[in-house]
């Protein structure tokens, strides 16, 4: 801990010493973790003081986006409403728009009051709007990122931050090459000694195994893979978070969690909408590349992985890797996947048109909208138990669940009639919306006869719980400011999952059109006709 | 909301009559995390109460309040129930009368969630150790208020320290809480070491004095309080070896972070309602021993 510089003929005591060794580094500005480390307020003991991230200037790309709008903006809102920005915080935004500084903070101001999640506070406001900045051009403008530099060194002066910069790519990934070579030609992706640089990206992390390289490739040639953080909005969800609670917190579902007692697990995200207006963007994807890829494939990892010795960032991601390397594809892929498109239908009682006549796509597209496969895992704990993933638009409702289905008991001491209509014992993780955890078991009817019924017995985090609990790209943005990277995937991850997908993706390609099924259905029939053995969906 | 009064009744028929109004709304088991105690006086009542099911919202509990009334008259117990679709968990409002107001715990106790946690807090006076006294005793966190106390607040703080045990605290350390996660957050920076401090507020105000032996234990250096025109805590300034650490707030709401060779920051530090004060309290239930060793310090400096 003792710096080089501090005088060695000082005999100080202990507290001294501390503060001396900041004292010599007190030329700088910037926020190490040793001088927060030997920060004398600080006490891990003393839980009531949050986490509150360093002196820092988020920059913005894709500040006109709906995301920024609906999720970014009002989160960074709601991270200053609870103090956890801080002081000095600066936002910086960059578009394709004749905007001064003021236009962009009325944006800001709308979002806020529209979104935030907390109530809208005067003093707040003020102290955001302080360093609310803005920056126009186009990404192929080398005067725009010249400006941005320029404007980024100012508000180091202005505002102390310090040089730590996170840059924030809310644009489709065809502009990351010209953004990222924009940030490496006017230097900001280089951190000086004693200061940070990171970038966000979102998905889609490239479309294949081929484009995440290369698009890898890019992001790290300006950024080291430490400081590239992916996001996946998933993560950050409480529920999410909660798998690893209710499995390493807990000593009740350990011993069952495994191929002994489980008999296969479900992992379905459902949306009731259609493709909305993101046509350019969906078309030639389809649900697999937008969700399977990225979320079920998080889902299962951490549903499915050894406990990490500890949950630092390499540990977990460790363990994800190997479980997603553990994954095996079907061997018969026609039988075990199933895709569909939707057809026109009627959609919790709207009408609703299919995917084919939606604006902007062509009448010949053969894009999914609905993705279903079977996969398993080759280790000791889940050998031969299938794990079933599916997502689709225009289903019945909007749900997304983990549910680990348990076999039937191996004797049942009852009659068979009695028995007639008992289902199989489940655990769900229900991620959103209704966030919490359902158990299914077997319970006695009340009355005279033994007849024995499934029940459910619920864990709601409750309406009550929801409006306090963070949403996830609070706690994300919050984690990208402090450096901390659990949450987010590392591109090995990113990359496997690719290595599944794409063997399914080329079989798809050879097989035409995708089988249709009525808007508000649960998928096509092929996705019930591959589950077989007697198992079926649920029904949500 | 369904309320329901119980006259001269007993903690059995109040849980049985608790049970049976929650078949009656349709939800037998809702997830109730904690038991919170509220032992009051009357007009402190409304109030309290408001703040605590406030908190509920965030920690889905059983709130009983406990009102001690007129000792002299004969032994009673009234209860009032209230569980309402609005709020989560559910509330019992007990009044004592005669003899049985030494004897809450004997009510309260049958009344308790099982195996879940039990948290004590006295928004007016409380007794002077807490964890002697027969409800604090039940209670694994047991919170009390100084700025509740009529003695003048800060002689209430030296009482706390005296008969401090693990899992007391107090609302006016939450209250410092925004102030202490900026001065910490001011401090993750490279600072110079704190030669001497002081800490502004309003006269009597039991929360400066806190901040100031916080300051002084952690800092070790001599920090004094100063009186202001308030309201509440209105700066605090730190002397160091490379010059002024200031933050500074006049209207209650936003503060300004001044340091050396840094041009000055607003920061929004607005003053905190008791429910959200009451919820910080909840969200953790372990013992906080950084506030124990801040109003002991305080204790051995405060000269009366």
């Amino acid at each position: 801990m003792k710096d080089p510089e501090t005088p060695s003929e000082e005999a100080l005591d202990f507290e001294e010493t501390i503060a001396a060794t900041v004292a010599t580094s007190a030329a700088a500005t910037s926020t190490t973790l040793e001088v927060a480390a030997a920060n004398p307020l600080r006490d891990p003991r003393d839980k009531r003081l949050p986490r509150v991230a360093g002196p820092c200037v988020l920059v913005l790309f894709g500040v006109t986006g709906d995301l920024a709008k609906r999720k970014l903006l009002p989160a960074i809102y709601d991270l200053g409403n609870r103090g956890l920005l801080p002081p000095g915080f600066s936002l910086v935004g960059f578009a394709r728009r004749d905007w001064k500084d003021q236009d962009f903070a009325q944006v800001t101001h709308d979002a806020v009051k529209a979104h935030a999640r907390t109530p809208f506070r005067e003093e707040v406001w003020k102290q955001l709007r302080e360093g609310i900045h803005f920056v126009p051009g186009e990404f192929s403008d080398d005067g725009a990122f010249d400006a941005l530099a320029m404007a980024l060194k100012e508000i180091d002066e202005t505002r102390g931050t310090g040089g730590n910069y996170a840059f924030y790519l809310s644009v489709p990934p065809k502009f990351f090459p010209v953004v990222v070579e924009q940030l490496k030609r006017t230097g900001v992706s280089q951190a000086p000694p004693g200061s940070w640089r990171r970038v966000v990206i979102e998905k889609p992390f490239g479309h294949d195994l081929k484009s995440a390289h290369e698009l890898n490739e890019i992001t790290t040639s300006a950024f080291p893979e430490s400081s590239i953080f992916r996001i996946d909005h998933y993560l950050g969800k409480e529920t999410v978070q909660n798998i690893l609670a209710l499995r390493f917190a807990n000593n009740l579902y350990e011993p069952i969690w495994n191929r002994g007692y489980v008999d296969h697990v479900q992992i379905t995200m459902a949306e009731d909408i259609g493709i909305g207006g993101r046509a350019g963007y969906y078309d030639g994807i389809g649900a697999a590349r937008d969700v399977i890829q990225n979320h079920l494939l998080q889902l299962l990892a951490l549903v499915a992985m050894e406990d990490p010795t500890s949950f630092d960032a390499s540990a977990l991601r460790r363990e994800k890797e190997k479980v997603l390397k553990a994954v095996q594809l079907p061997s018969d892929l026609a039988l075990n996947t199933a895709r569909g498109q939707y057809d026109a239908g009627w959609q919790g009682g709207e009408k609703v048109v299919g995917y084919l006549q939606e604006d902007g796509i062509s009448p010949d597209s053969t894009t999914e909208t609905y993705a279903a496969i079977k996969l398993e895992i080759a280790n000791r704990r889940w050998a031969g138990v299938p794990f079933y993933l599916r997502t689709g638009k225009r289903l019945g409702r909007r749900v997304t669940e983990v549910a680990v289905v348990f076999q039937r008991a191996p004797h049942l001491p009852f009659s068979k009639d009695d028995t007639e209509i008992l289902g199989q014992n489940a655990l769900v993780i229900r991620v959103q919306p209704d966030e919490g955890i359902t158990v299914r078991f077997g319970s006695k009817v009340p009355g005279t006869a033994m007849e024995v019924r499934d029940v459910s017995m619920d864990f709601a985090y409750g309406e009550s719980f929801l409006e306090s609990s963070p949403e996830a790209y609070e706690r994300l943005l919050l984690d990208v400011m402090i450096g901390d990277p659990p949450l987010f995937p590392h591109q090995r991850e990113v990359e496997l999952s690719w290595k599944i997908l794409d063997p399914i993706e080329e079989f798809w390609a050879t097989q035409g059109q995708p089988e249709g099924y009525p808007a508000g259905s649960w998928g096509p029939p092929s996705a019930d006709a591959m589950m077989g053995d007697g198992r079926a969906w649920r029904r949500l | 909301m369904t309320t329901f009064m119980l006259t001269d009744t007993t903690a059995g028929k109040i849980s049985a009559q608790l049970m049976q109004l929650r078949h009656q709304m349709g939800a037998p088991a809702i997830g109730m995390v904690l038991t919170l105690i509220v032992v009051c006086e009357e007009r402190d009542q409304y109030d309290s109460l408001r703040a605590a099911s406030e908190a509920a919202r965030e920690h889905p509990s059983r709130i009983i309040v406990v009102i001690n009334r007129e000792s002299d008259e004969a032994n009673r117990l009234d209860a009032e129930l209230r569980i309402g679709e609005s709020t989560p968990g559910e509330v019992v409002v007990l009044r004592l009368y005669g003899e049985l107001t030494e004897h809450a715990d004997s009510v309260v106790s049958p009344l308790l969630l099982p195996d879940t946690p039990v948290v004590a807090w006295w928004p007016g006076l409380a007794p002077e150790v807490l964890s002697k006294d027969p409800v604090g005793m039940l209670a694994q966190r047991r919170i009390s208020d100084a700025r509740g106390s009529r003695d003048g607040g800060v002689e209430s703080l030296v009482t706390r320290a005296k008969g401090y045990a693990p899992g007391d605290t107090d609302l006016s350390w939450a209250r410092l809480t925004p102030w202490r996660s900026l001065l910490a957050a001011a401090f993750d920076q490279p600072t110079g070491k704190v030669r001497k401090g002081t800490v502004e507020a309003s006269p009597g105000n039991p929360s400066a004095p806190l901040l100031a032996a916080w300051l002084s234990e952690r800092l070790g250096a001599p920090i004094k309080v100063a009186d202001s025109n308030g309201p509440g805590l209105t700066a605090v300034r730190l002397t160091t070896a490379d010059g002024m650490l200031a933050v500074c707030r006049s209207d209650a709401r936003l503060a300004t972070l001044s340091r050396p060779g840094q041009p000055d920051r607003n920061v929004a530090l607005a003053r905190r309602q008791t429910a959200e004060l009451l919820s910080e309290e909840l969200r953790r239930l372990d013992s906080d021993e950084i506030y124990g060793a801040a109003v002991k310090r305080l204790a051995r400096s405060y000269k009366s």
